[in-house]
């Protein structure tokens, strides 16, 4: 066991209250959903949206660096394990929301909204 | 035959070829860190096929909040997002009490460890209840719809409201039975007949000026579900097809069907794995109670499910946001 037997709790008790915060934040923002937020856009989506996402980040961010101990891993491993993942995800999600968008602009205006 | 053997049960280290342990990890830590590599992947295809989907039909999907308003004991209360949020909560709570048994781990407190791996899997079960209550609302439905020839979607609404078709629909002189193996084709049957026909559904909509159609398609200035005049109204309904009570992998009253076979892919195999976390956990609970990991010396088997559980948290987090949120 590489890291320490001190306990950790207090930590432990720290992040799970942030955890809970952004968790609020997001549902407040989630249910007033502010115009100027919601109904504006910015690189491609609401900067409600790209809240939400940045939260989402942070979140899981919290989760793996205190939860699952990632902080406490050799450099290597820690890098072996985040940058595998994250390219690979920010890769396959890029092809697919663009060949989504490219979906909607051939098929939309296939589809008849006028009867 | 010794050599092929991965597991030296003598001195419970289990890599080979010397003292070396690659990144100072165990391996079973490692190989737990690799399969979640692995399983995140998997999720984010799913997500990422919900992304293009959505990106695909950007301006019909259903609007979250309009689906998913049922709260505990609150009945006819819309309360968009808050039973989520609640799971939410439970979830990433019972990943604090799984850290804290990591952590009495640490300091060898059996009976710390027991009580907080209870705790977690106490979390654990109330989630997946949780996930199941949601179902049953989403595939019950809580308005009901029509569907037209080509696979729209036709809801009703009132002041601005949504409404359901009880609310609205008077009872024809009508009755249709529902054809089961036993009667009409031999060994044919069909699905539950909704509560009303379309016939009656058109006909109360023109006896009640009050009632207006929402269509899917999202007016892009003010992001909700266009409402349809009277007039246009009565047109779409000339196609009517069906009528639409709660959502499955074919209809779908909320909208889009593909939107019902993500939501139950997506969600279903994330509770599949709270289902199988719980299960193990109730298998690490028992061998912490018969002190299996007081004997090894260390409580590390407590730390590798605390992280499959956490990833199944994070897991979450996500779902969360882009089911719910975005």
């Amino acid at each position: 066991m590489a890291h320490a037997h001190e306990s950790n709790t207090k930590r432990i008790w720290m992040v799970f209250g942030i955890l809970s915060i952004i968790t609020i934040v997001e549902v407040v923002f989630g249910i007033i959903k502010p115009e100027v937020l919601h109904l504006t856009s910015f690189l491609g989506t609401s900067p409600l949206n790209w809240i939400f996402i940045i939260l989402t980040l942070a979140k899981a961010y919290g989760i793996t660096w205190a939860f699952m101990h990632m902080e406490g891993e050799k450099k290597w491993f820690r890098r072996a394990v985040v940058w595998t993942a994250v390219f690979l995800i920010i890769y396959l999600v890029t092809l697919l929301l663009i060949e989504g968008g490219y979906l909607f602009d051939v098929l939309s205006p296939l589809i008849k909204w006028n009867y | 035959m010794g050599a092929t053997i991965a597991v030296n049960s003598e001195d419970k280290t289990t890599w080979n070829g010397g003292g070396n342990r690659p990144f100072g990890a165990s391996y079973g830590k490692m190989m737990m860190w690799f399969f979640i590599v692995s399983d995140a992947l998997t999720f984010s295809g799913f997500l990422a096929a919900y992304g293009l989907i959505r990106f695909k039909f950007i301006d019909s999907w259903p609007i979250a909040d309009e689906v998913f308003t049922h709260f505990p004991f609150l009945h006819g209360v819309h309360a968009p997002m808050y039973y989520v949020a609640l799971m939410t909560f439970i979830l990433i709570f019972s990943s604090v009490t799984m850290v804290l048994a990591v952590d009495a781990g640490h300091q060898m407190k059996k009976k710390k460890v027991a009580w907080y791996m209870l705790f977690t899997i106490i979390g654990g079960l109330i989630f997946l209840g949780s996930q199941a209550w949601e179902w049953k609302n989403f595939i019950g439905g809580s308005y009901g719809a029509v569907q037209t020839t080509d696979g729209k979607i036709l809801q009703f609404v009132k002041d601005g409201h949504q409404i359901a078709l009880s609310d609205f629909v008077v009872e024809g002189h009508e009755e249709r039975v529902q054809h089961t193996r036993k009667n009409g084709l031999w060994n044919e049957s069909e699905g539950t007949l909704p509560s009303y026909s379309v016939n009656e559904v058109v006909n109360s909509y023109k006896n009640d000026p009050s009632v207006l159609i929402r269509v899917e398609k999202i007016d892009l200035a003010t992001k909700k579900k266009q409402i349809l005049s009277r007039e246009e109204g009565e047109r779409y309904l000339l196609n009517a097809k069906q009528v639409v009570e709660g959502a499955n992998l074919h209809v779908n009253e909320y909208g889009n069907p593909i939107f019902a076979d993500f939501f139950f892919f997506i969600t279903g195999f994330h509770g599949f794995h709270v289902f199988s976390g719980v299960l193990i956990n109730i298998i690490i609970f028992f061998n912490v109670l018969l002190g299996t990991y007081e004997k090894r010396g260390h409580y590390e088997m407590v730390e590798k499910v605390g992280l499959y559980w956490h990833f199944v948290d994070l897991v979450w987090v996500f779902v969360f946001t882009f089911f719910y949120l975005v």
